[in-house]
């Protein structure tokens, strides 16, 4: 550059901004198949939703009933007599299962991120994460086989109870499924707390544990309950497993030893047997427009409470 | 080593070498920090002085890679000798950081916390209020922030910060006050008054500050000290070696001739 200059006092404009050339037409092609890549991923979502929408819309204007769909634990749509279609009890039979799932993953999530975040370091550390994102890859179907033939016999054995399929088999099994990204997000919170209040609270002669309940789980709450948050999000949706663990009949559950239905189970099980537009059909439908919404709703506020996190 | 040696010691430190990892940070440093007074320790960047300070409240300790030889006595005592608890090391020996770190609490709160950590029996209210109050009177804070003692502390100007990170420690009486460039993130206004609060702490505390500020350590202590590479070149009073330093290093650091 100096020397350019020494020469011509004032040099002409670099040629390579007056004429387009082979990589200013990568640059714009680049540029061309992300912005598709972006868009393609929001038009699909929004096209799932208009789809599941208009499937669904059929029954909302047709047999749906306000009281009976949310307060009615029928559920038989293949009635012979009168058809009803209630929610009720596979409602319970979500919550339920997801209920006693946070028991089981907060604890064991939050405990796990605790010890990763603050009493580990190195290569142990390193293994934890690695593991605990193998954990996350496990695959719900081999989750769901486990509850089945593991889980089930000893709840048998262990509680004398007739049938293991229940709402304790299926809530372990969705806790351990839930907890390890759980884990990793609570990982993240806490170590966003930034160290210099770690520092603070030991050179005041603050312990280890004083530190982490006087200092950083009340700095990474947002974090933490956006974790769980997200679990419960994981819990609502999650489809093979419920299925395969909880039972799958319809029961509005007094005890964890109570098979239930979950509804994402319903979809899953009965969408195949079902005539296209039919009323059953298409209340199927009017369930994942419910589980969208709910689901959608449950992610926005942990989304929400997560990003509070960050800005501070 | 200098210093008035016929005051009480506060710090003192024998032969004392320090290594993060294979690298040797302290050289056999011999010091005596007297106690009620102020001392300022001055040196090129990377000289060792955080390492020197943050080894008298074992704080370095948390890096799990430093080793140590040598003692350190704080008012007597040696702090690193076994059975020594850390909790009352960290008790008697407070230390202020560079960047002011209140925690993400309360300005009450971050007052409090220190005390909640080394008092075991329940203070009825009417008594913590005394000691918030009385902790941040001393740091001229607490007209300013009587009426919002429940805001977050982290809210504060970094003046005002910095100044709770020294009240927080005052509940507890600490015996020894340590400060790393505790006036390094503030602007001159700022500076000027930590200064001021500094110098009314003197005599309540024994105090060791670091500071790469001459005219500071020159203004704002009774004695000073110089090191270079991890070693203690010089220790006198801070008058003595601002105008007839015995080392030339001293000397040349003094008129700026390092970085
Ligand atoms: N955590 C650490 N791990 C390894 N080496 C360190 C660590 N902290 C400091 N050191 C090294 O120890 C030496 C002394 O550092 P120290 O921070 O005590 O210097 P300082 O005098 O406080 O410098 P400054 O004026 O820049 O704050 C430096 O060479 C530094 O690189
Ligand atoms: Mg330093």
């Amino acid at each position: 550059m100096e020397q350019n200059q020494a020469q011509s006092p004032s040099p002409p404009l670099d040629t390579r901004f007056d004429r387009l050339n082979s990589d200013w037409y990568f640059d714009k092609l680049a540029q061309v198949l992300m912005f598709i890549g972006g868009i393609s991923v929001i038009v699909f979502i929004i096209g799932i939703f208009v789809f599941v929408s208009i499937e669904g819309f059929g029954f909302l204007a047709g047999k749906f009933e306000f009281s009976e769909f949310f307060f009615s634990p029928d559920w038989r749509p293949t009635s012979q007599t009168k058809e009803t279609y209630g929610l009720l009890a596979l409602m319970a039979g979500t919550a339920s299962v997801t209920g006693f799932a946070m028991l089981v993953a907060v604890p064991f999530s939050l405990g796990a991120a605790i010890y990763i975040a603050e009493f580990s370091s190195g290569k142990k550390r390193e293994f934890l994460k690695v593991t605990i994102e193998l954990l996350a890859a496990i695959p719900s179907v081999v989750w769901g086989f486990i509850g089945l033939t593991i889980m089930n016999p000893l709840i048998i054995q262990i509680f004398h109870v007739p049938v293991g399929l229940n709402i304790l088999n299926a809530g372990i099994i969705l806790g351990l499924m839930a907890a390890p990204i759980m884990t990793s997000i609570a990982e993240d919170a806490l170590k966003a707390v930034p160290d210099r209040y770690r520092e603070a609270a030991e050179a005041m002669g603050a312990t280890r544990w004083q530190m982490i309940y006087k200092v950083i789980l009340p700095a990474a709450k947002n974090g933490l309950l956006g974790a769980i948050l997200l679990g419960v999000g994981r819990g609502f949706g999650e489809t093979m497993a419920v299925l395969m663990a909880t039972g799958h009949s319809i029961n509005l559950p007094t005890s964890v030893f109570d098979s239930v239905r979950a509804l994402t189970a319903t979809i899953a099980a009965e969408l195949g047997e079902t005539a296209v537009g039919s009323d059953h059909y298409q209340a199927l439908f009017a369930i994942g427009i419910f589980l969208f919404a709910v689901t959608f709703v449950i992610n926005l506020v942990a989304d929400l409470i997560v990003r509070g996190v960050r800005k501070g | 080593m200098g210093g008035t040696s016929t005051r009480a010691l506060a710090i003192a430190t024998q032969k004392l070498n320090l290594w993060y990892g294979t690298f040797q940070a302290l050289f056999d440093i011999d010091l005596n920090i007297g106690q009620g007074i102020i001392t300022s320790m001055i040196g090129p960047s990377g000289c060792g002085k955080s390492t020197f300070l943050r080894s008298v409240n074992r704080i370095n300790e948390r890096l799990g890679y430093v080793r140590i030889t040598g003692s350190v006595d704080v008012m007597g005592e040696d702090i690193y000798q076994q059975g020594v608890e850390l909790v009352q090391v960290r008790k008697q020996v407070g230390m202020v950081f560079q960047r002011p770190n209140p925690l993400p609490i309360s300005i009450r709160d971050n007052v409090l916390f220190s005390h909640r950590l080394h008092t075991s029996d329940k203070c009825s209210k009417a008594r913590l209020d005394e000691i918030v109050e009385d902790a941040l009177q001393q740091v001229l804070l607490w007209d300013v922030v009587k009426d919002k003692l429940q805001h977050k502390a982290t809210s504060l100007s970094l003046e005002q910060q910095q100044k709770l990170c020294i009240a927080r420690l005052l509940p507890v009486k600490p015996a020894v006050l340590l400060m790393d460039e505790p006036c390094s993130a503030l602007d001159p206004k700022g500076t000027e008054a930590v200064e001021e609060l500094i110098w009314e702490l003197r005599g309540k505390y024994s105090i060791l500050i670091v500071t790469h500020n001459m005219a500071q350590a020159r203004r704002a202590s009774d004695e000073c000290v110089f090191m270079l590479m991890g070693k203690v070149i010089e220790h006198t009073d801070t008058g003595d070696m601002f105008v007839t330093p015995r080392n030339q290093e001293t000397a040349d650091y003094i008129e700026g001739r390092y970085g």
